[in-house]
């Protein structure tokens, strides 16, 4: 309740701040405002369309990313030799921002989905990769060699044995990538693919409706708080 | 009938096991003793194929054993670390099941037969972290067993077990070799033990200088089967083995 506070004030005096003509209006919507941009955007149905488009690529992309990066992962968790042969290319990859991609990515997919999940899945790849490395080498030695004593197939020995023993740390991988993915997902909306959240923020924002864009910004911060939460189960 | 013939073991510069040459035939127990260090877990791996040795081979049946197989099933000491613990009792024992592709309806059935064997039925829906030592090793035990194998390799696996417990799973342990002559090797630091258990006992001591693991000792048991607690262990041919091996084990 303490915590509630703080916020509570701030808003009371940007509200008064603005209706006083002290702050800047192209900017700083009223809270009234923005109150009103957010509840016609839920009734006409465009900020829930957006956020589905939004979601749709991050999740995607993320897929992508949490199905690579646990299966390369936990192959080059168990084989060291493979891990030597692609390791510093992992390493030379790593590093590339993923926004850096976006030129090419518009390249080979053009606008649309495939292209923004492609740069989230690329950004939202190496925490899911490397905590599954990691996982993988940290499991038990006596129960890979069970495996190996069991002649399970590398498959079976995969799903059931390597990945649940790593399963914790992979789940913190994960979860990151969650994070990534969302982030990313926004961010090459707002630089240039035509659809979801963050492009209708860019939008608002070229329109002077910077009461929407507030309105926008405020759900994405909320939609962001609820995805972790959700994950953090 | 598994053989070992002159098997060595290096690693890098380090020689762990020299010249250890033994024959196991179908269906007999072996017990390798030796102080810690002295090359018995390597040696019990080598058996199990999941080492190679550096010299000298083992086979199994006259075929050279080179990788690991399900018909060698391993019963580690470390029960904590070699069950899986989201699994529950009777899930960990049908991994061996799953491993042999047995098919229900028949898995369930040899699950059931595997827990009474091994006298876990009651705890098949409680996972393994609820269950004391001696009740995980039995598990590990019923695991190893379903996947039928011709030879039963047990490393240490009473080690960390209390003495009560200990000799009932000892016992338990003989008669379902003996009823399903099953090979055995056993790997243990408890001289009684090795000779109330083993048709044929081997010292594996580490030799003066290079520390490498060779055989100081075997003996064959001539005590008849089955053996009691009580008796075998008071019988004068016991003693007598228990006397001749004791100095051996001594550093």
């Amino acid at each position: 309740m303490r915590g509630a506070v703080i916020p509570s004030v701030l808003l009371i005096l940007w509200e008064a701040g603005s209706r006083a003509g002290v702050l800047p209006p192209d900017s700083t919507s009223r809270p009234s405002d923005i109150v009103r941009a957010f509840a016609q955007a839920l009734a006409d149905g465009s900020l829930v369309r957006d956020t589905w488009l939004t979601f749709e690529a991050a999740l995607f992309g993320f897929a992508i990313a949490a199905l690579l990066g646990i299966l390369l992962g936990a192959i080059l968790g168990l084989s060291p030799r493979t891990e030597r042969a692609v390791g510093p290319s992992v390493e030379a990859l790593r590093p590339i921002p993923a926004v850096a991609l976006i030129p090419l990515a518009l390249l080979v997919f053009g606008f649309g989905v495939r292209m923004e999940a492609a740069v989230v899945a690329f950004a939202a790849l190496w925490p899911v990769l490397l905590m599954t490395l990691s996982a993988v080498r940290g499991v038990e030695p006596r129960l890979l060699e069970l495996s190996r004593s069991l002649e399970l197939p590398f498959w079976q020995q995969l799903v059931k044995i390597v990945l649940p023993a790593a399963f914790g740390r992979i789940a913190v991988g994960l979860r990151l990538a969650v994070a990534i993915s969302l982030v990313v997902a926004v961010t090459v909306e707002i630089v240039l693919n035509p659809r979801g959240l963050g492009h209708s923020m860019i939008a608002a924002q070229q329109a002077l409706r910077s009461d929407l864009m507030y309105a926008q910004l405020l759900w994405l911060g909320f939609v962001g708080w609820a995805l972790n939460k959700v994950t953090q189960r | 009938m598994i053989a070992a013939r002159p098997v060595g073991v290096s690693f890098g510069s380090r020689q762990v096991l020299a010249d250890v040459s033994f024959d196991v035939p179908s269906g007999q127990f072996l017990c390798i003793i030796g102080p810690s260090g002295c090359g018995k877990t390597t040696l019990l791996r080598v058996l199990a194929g999941l080492i190679a040795p550096t010299s000298g081979e083992v086979t199994a049946d006259g075929k050279a054993v080179r990788g690991p197989a399900r018909s060698r099933a391993i019963v580690f000491q470390d029960y904590t670390k070699a069950l899986l613990p989201w699994r529950t009792v009777a899930g960990n024992v049908a991994l061996g099941l799953e491993a042999c592709r047995v098919a229900e309806p028949q898995k369930s059935r040899r699950i059931e037969e595997l827990l009474s064997k091994m006298g876990l039925g009651h705890c098949a829906g409680q996972y393994p972290a609820q269950l004391s030592g001696g009740m995980q090793q039995r598990v590990q035990i019923a695991r190893a067993l379903g996947q039928d194998p011709q030879l039963l390799l047990m490393d240490e696996p009473f080690g960390a077990l209390d003495a009560i417990t200990r000799q009932g799973l000892q016992d338990e342990v003989a008669r379902i070799a003996a009823e399903q002559k099953t090979t055995v090797v056993f790997i243990t630091h408890d001289l009684e033990e090795a000779i109330y258990l083993g048709d044929q006992v081997i010292v594996l001591a580490a030799a003066p200088g290079t520390g490498a693991g060779r055989i100081a000792e075997r003996i064959t048991v001539e005590i008849p089967r089955p053996r009691s607690q009580l008796e075998t262990r008071e019988d004068p041919r016991f003693l007598a083995y228990r006397h001749r091996l004791f100095g051996l084990l001594k550093h």
